[in-house]
């Protein structure tokens, strides 16, 4: 197995899916002749030819929409979206169609499209360019929406949304392009919809995903210094969410602390807590903690910005207030 | 053009017309639920439009969409059970009245988003270029959903890519309640297509024939690689814009001159004055539309309601 980045995995995926089967093509900003904001589609242009690696304008209703309908005629779509700020502006699309057109139609419309956005903070690119709202989409039935937090995982699970026949949210996060792991060679599926024990550990359940699964790993790796044995669990995908793995762990440890890098309102901490305690409750040893960010536009300031993301040491806190 | 076709058009106008009344008596009773947007009126302009396509060409439409469905080639039973929120409705009585559809035969809905299908249209298009089809997107909306911005970036993007689209814009001089000119700064529609370099052209749109023409030649341009073409049709719905309109913004004057300018008079007209039928072919026609109407509300009445598992199927293809 190779040891590569999260980018060189999401490329991997994107490229041998290309070379397997010609309905695969990408769109959307700067996918082609620049080779992509975030470097993914790298030669793609110059390998796949501009049919396949369409270069758009800057207007995300129609790459969305227009993802929308070339997936009707029986293609497999990738619309990039160079943000997942940017969905907003391709809110609609992605909620209102893609996530309603197979139901509303009573099934007779099938959409197999895959978009990818690149979400997170941490880069100073201040409050619109920073944000994290994977909740918000999460929110609506009909839309697949994963956050793969490794690479093996990334390129698993793109793989498995190019060939899934819904309409999947595929969501990157910025500062993880650069983080290294073992990946399979070759065609390497993980479904979608499966949560999944990273860590193994007996005195607390970490929940968390993508760039949050770094940050609880960290936080593990120093709490089993002072003897607690964190148990991580990575939801990978939000809808549909898999509570299996989760409740497995809490019923062993009795303890949760869930780590999202959203704000904690209405969101992915508060949705996981609740399925807890309605399906675990006597299992309940202490009150579930959230980690979030601190419910503000993200600030530019790079002090400010770190102070209101979640860290290494949120986490290790909330570990030892559930303990 | 045979004489049968001839017939069979004014067949699928009166159908409509039909179609659309009792759905609105329909509705009074409360049988149907929702939002009912009539099409009365506007009837010759998807008769004419979808009468000269050809199988492989798609046809997508905003809410108004009950006539369309009916030149689609949907039976009346399965649109009238749709209304009627049953499991035999096109939609399996999903979608309801704004979300007709039938993929099988191109039809690609019944959209109730303003604009917002018109990027998909878009996309339908460049599914037949990249899959190398020769067909045409036909995408039809209203006058107001040329000042969302998803026009600008459907047509932008077509005429950049030189998608097969026709956008036809039904023109019937309202959106909802709001006169044209009050809401688009240009009350010409057409010329908005000069803002992408496309090629645009206006047409009557109470007049089945010269709907029909025009949309003939503009599908054989764009089918030999034109690009994106824009048709303004200048109609008008004789109904309010959906059921409980109060109608304070137009006259009663006005409404009358429209209703002069029937689209179903004026080509009964027609086919009288060119001797293509006789005045009792016509009566038949209308006869045999009702009895068709009827039967499909007969049908609608007696279907079923959804069985209770329907609600959780179909959020996923893969469940």
């Amino acid at each position: 197995m190779a040891r590569i980045t999260m980018r060189e995995a999401i490329s991997q995926a994107l490229w041998e899916e290309m070379e397997r089967d010609p309905s695969v093509f990408i769109m959307g900003e700067e996918v082609g002749v620049w080779g992509g904001t975030y470097a993914v589609t790298k030669g793609f242009y110059d390998h796949f030819g501009p049919e396949r690696v369409r270069d758009t304008p800057i207007a995300e209703a129609v790459i969305v929409g227009a993802a929308i309908g070339a997936a009707l005629t029986g293609l497999r779509p990738v619309a990039e979206l160079m943000t997942i700020n940017f969905a907003f502006s391709a809110m609609d699309h992605i909620v209102n169609q893609a996530a309603k057109l197979h139901y509303m139609f009573g099934g007779q419309m099938i959409l197999p499209l895959v978009i990818r956005a690149v979400g997170g903070g941490g880069r100073q690119l201040g409050a619109t360019h920073s944000q994290t709202p994977d909740a918000v989409f999460a929110h609506f039935p009909g839309l697949k929406v994963v956050a793969p937090g490794t690479p093996a995982d990334a390129k698993g699970m793109l793989k498995a949304a190019i060939r899934s026949q819904d309409p999947v949210l595929f969501i990157e996060h910025a500062t993880l392009y650069q983080t290294r792991g073992e990946v399979p060679e070759g065609d390497y599926i993980v479904p979608l919809g499966k949560s999944t024990i990273q860590r193994e550990g007996r005195h607390v359940t970490i929940v968390t995903y993508s760039k949050m699964l770094e940050i609880s790993t960290k936080a593990a790796d120093q709490l089993a210094k002072e003897g607690i044995e964190v148990e991580i669990v990575d939801l990978r995908s939000l809808r549909p969410l898999d509570m299996g793995p989760v409740l497995e762990s809490f019923k062993k440890t009795n303890r949760a602390v869930i780590v999202e890098e959203g704000w904690k309102s209405y969101g992915v901490g508060a949705e996981v807590a609740s399925r807890i305690y309605e399906e675990a409750f006597d299992y309940v040893d202490a009150p579930i903690k959230r980690v979030a960010q601190a419910e503000v536009p993200l600030p530019y300031n790079r002090t400010l910005e770190q102070m209101a993301l979640p860290q290494v040491e949120d986490v290790v806190k909330a570990v030892k207030e559930v303990l | 053009m045979e004489k049968r076709e001839y017939l069979d058009l004014y067949h699928q106008m009166v159908v409509i017309r039909r179609l659309e009344e009792r759905s609105a008596e329909l509705y009074q009773q409360g049988k149907i639920g929702g939002f009912l947007h009539l099409y009365i009126g506007q009837e010759a302009v998807s008769t004419g439009l979808i009468s000269v396509r050809r199988p492989e060409d798609r046809i997508i439409t905003a809410y108004r969409d009950h006539g369309v469905a009916i030149n689609c080639g949907l039976s009346a039973r399965e649109v009238m059970a749709e209304l009627l929120g049953k499991v035999t409705g096109c939609s399996r009585g999903k979608g309801g009245s704004m979300h007709l559809a039938d993929v099988k035969k191109n039809f690609w809905g019944g959209h109730a988003i303003v604009g917002a299908h018109l990027p998909i249209a878009a996309g339908l298009a460049l599914g037949d270029v990249y899959q190398n089809q020769k067909a045409v997107t036909v995408c039809m909306f209203g006058d107001g959903a040329t000042n969302i911005g998803y026009f600008h970036e459907a047509l932008n993007l077509s005429k950049v890519w030189n998608l097969p689209v026709l956008w036809v814009c039904e023109n019937n001089q309202y959106g909802m309640g709001t006169a044209v000119e009050r809401a688009s700064a240009v009350s010409e529609i057409r010329r908005k297509a000069d803002g992408y370099g496309m090629k645009s052209e206006a047409v009557d749109g109470m007049d089945l024939m010269k709907v029909r023409e025009v949309s003939a030649r503009l599908y054989e341009e764009i089918r030999n690689g034109s690009g994106p073409q824009f048709l303004e049709v200048i109609t008008y719905r004789f109904r309010g814009h959906s059921m409980g309109d109060p109608e304070r913004y137009r006259s009663a004057d006005e409404v009358k001159t429209w209703l002069e300018n029937d689209p179903i008079g004026i080509y009964h007209r027609y086919l009288l004055d060119n001797k293509i039928a006789t005045e009792e072919e016509l009566q038949e026609q209308i006869r045999l539309a009702e009895e068709e109407v009827n039967d499909a509300v007969a049908f609608a009445e007696a279907s079923p309601e959804p069985p209770a598992e329907e609600l959780f199927k179909h959020i996923f293809v893969e469940e």
